[in-house]
């Protein structure tokens, strides 16, 4: 039974003509698709938070006040939408249509709480909340000190 | 002594073991799949009533690897060893389901291509007279995996056309030295080979030169060709992979014919929105110990090769920029 015979079998394709091959078979992302949807979808989002600015102005509020209020509303939906588990169905629709308006900032918050809160409130939903928007925070904060430092230094 | 070993990675049995039963168990969207109704039992939603899906994993594992036992009323103290693997760290689905099941029990990581790992060694050990009675299962599910491996699950990100669905499933098989049913004839065991791919959205295109390799190896050393298999089907390689170790094979002087697939194309359809297909260990399991053992025992199938795929990696190393080992084992399953 036992015939042996010397190790030969290897495939007949290098690691470089291989990456060539994956390059060739990998589907394209559908960039054009995408951009029009990120486009139009994150256009819908801002439009919705520009009605809302409208309203509170209407309602009595200052431009600034309005804005703030507005931006609060817009996190209380995104947060509302993720916790109902539509926000994932949109983000998958729109892509960055949906996480770069202030409630995808909302989405990437609520998300890891909801996700980790089955390992307990401090080392799960404390630790794990900012796994997404951690890099956005440490990034934004730093570049707006860089800026703020320029800013004063320049006048 | 005589070994039972032909050319560099096969094993061929004496005594071919037996796969006395079969038992899949999967989520809502699998049973919404072509294969719907192959599976023995689909689930409602993919909690089950549990209080998190690690949970719920671990009891559908239980649940395969005791409707396996069921089925082939084989009382458990004839069940000398349970074999069992998933995805998660320090498989835990495995171990917490063996915990309830009460056999010696052996945990295996193989990453996805765990099904066709556990099945290999289980024949091993009942062909070389270590066991009566070896249970061999998987498990894994969508959601577990997300989070382990990606982003929170109500996280809104698009994925990759490359990237694939894990699986909610389990399957679990019992096989035996006597009896009746589809024998386990031949089985190679894989090498780890890794062509320095990093994309984790692409894993069919990491795994596809280890199951290219693996089936390369397996024909040489049974001096077989595609021709001599009913079906060729690798664990959850997807399209891109699937094609990409079709293609691999062919500049290595094999033509796989129209024979050779894949689980992860098998059990979603294009309208599932799955990608290039799906993937989990859970994937081939359910597919093998459905559609195909149904079709095995009908008649249709006469000798199948199943290839498990597997991609040794880990968020870790993926993280630290490593590149992404695969891995294939290939079982041979003779009607």
């Amino acid at each position: 039974m036992a015939k042996q015979t010397l190790r030969k079998p290897t495939i007949a394709v290098t690691p470089q003509d291989y990456k060539t091959l994956v390059q060739q078979y990998t589907p394209k992302p559908t960039i054009l698709k995408n951009v029009l949807r990120a486009f139009g979808v994150g256009g819908v989002i801002c439009a919705i938070g520009q009605v809302i600015i409208n309203l509170f102005v209407l309602g009595g509020l200052t431009g600034i006040e309005a804005s703030t209020a507005a931006t609060a509303t817009m996190i209380f939906l995104g947060a509302l939408l993720t916790g109902l588990g539509i926000y994932d169905e949109i983000g998958k629709f729109a892509g960055a249509g949906s996480i770069v308006p202030v409630t995808g900032f909302a989405n990437s918050i609520v998300a890891p709480a909801m996700e980790f809160k089955r390992e307990g409130y401090v080392l799960g939903v404390g630790a794990k909340l900012f796994t997404v928007a951690g890099p956005v925070l440490v990034y934004g904060i730093t570049t707006s000190i860089v800026v703020g430092i320029a800013y004063f230094l320049l006048h | 002594m005589d070994l039972k070993r032909m050319g560099n990675q096969t094993v061929v049995f004496a005594n071919p073991p037996i796969i006395l039963s079969s038992y899949s168990v999967v989520g809502p969207k699998e049973g919404q799949g072509p294969l719907g109704k192959t599976f023995d039992h689909i689930w409602k939603d993919g909690l089950d009533g549990e209080k998190s899906w690690e949970v719920a994993e671990s009891k559908m594992l239980q649940e395969a690897m005791q409707g396996a036992i069921n089925q082939a009323q084989v009382p458990p103290d004839q069940i000398d060893f349970m074999l069992a693997g998933d995805l998660l760290d320090q498989i835990i689905s495995s171990s917490f389901a063996a915990r309830q099941m009460a056999l010696p029990f052996i945990g295996l990581y193989g990453a996805c291509s765990t099904m066709a790992l556990s099945m290999a060694v289980g024949s091993m050990l009942i062909d070389g007279g270590f066991a009566r009675h070896v249970l061999a299962g998987v498990s894994s599910h969508h959601d577990t995996a997300e989070r382990q491996f990606r982003a929170p699950t109500e996280q809104g990100t698009q994925r990759a056309m490359s990237a694939q669905w894990t699986v909610t499933g389990a399957g679990g098989v019992l096989l035996g030295g006597s009896g009746t049913g589809p024998r386990i004839t031949a089985v190679t065991i894989g090498r780890v080979v890794d062509y320095a791919e990093k994309d984790a959205g692409n894993m069919g295109s990491a795994m596809a030169p280890a199951v290219a390799d693996t089936i390369l190896n397996h024909f040489n050393d049974l001096q077989r060709q595609a021709a001599d298999y009913d079906l060729i089907v690798s664990g959850d390689l997807g399209a891109v992979g699937l094609a990409l170790a079709a293609e691999v094979l062919k500049q290595s002087g094999l033509d796989m014919g129209t024979r050779f697939t894949d689980c992860g194309i098998m059990i979603f359809d294009a309208s599932q929105d799955v990608h290039a297909g799906a993937s989990g260990c859970g994937c081939s399991s359910v597919v093998f110990a459905g559609d195909i053992m149904q079709r095995i025992k009908a008649g249709e199938l006469k000798r199948v090769l199943l290839v498990g795929s597997g991609a040794l990696h880990s968020p870790t190393s993926s993280l630290q920029g490593e590149s992404i080992p695969g891995i294939g084992h290939a079982v041979v399953i003779e009607a």
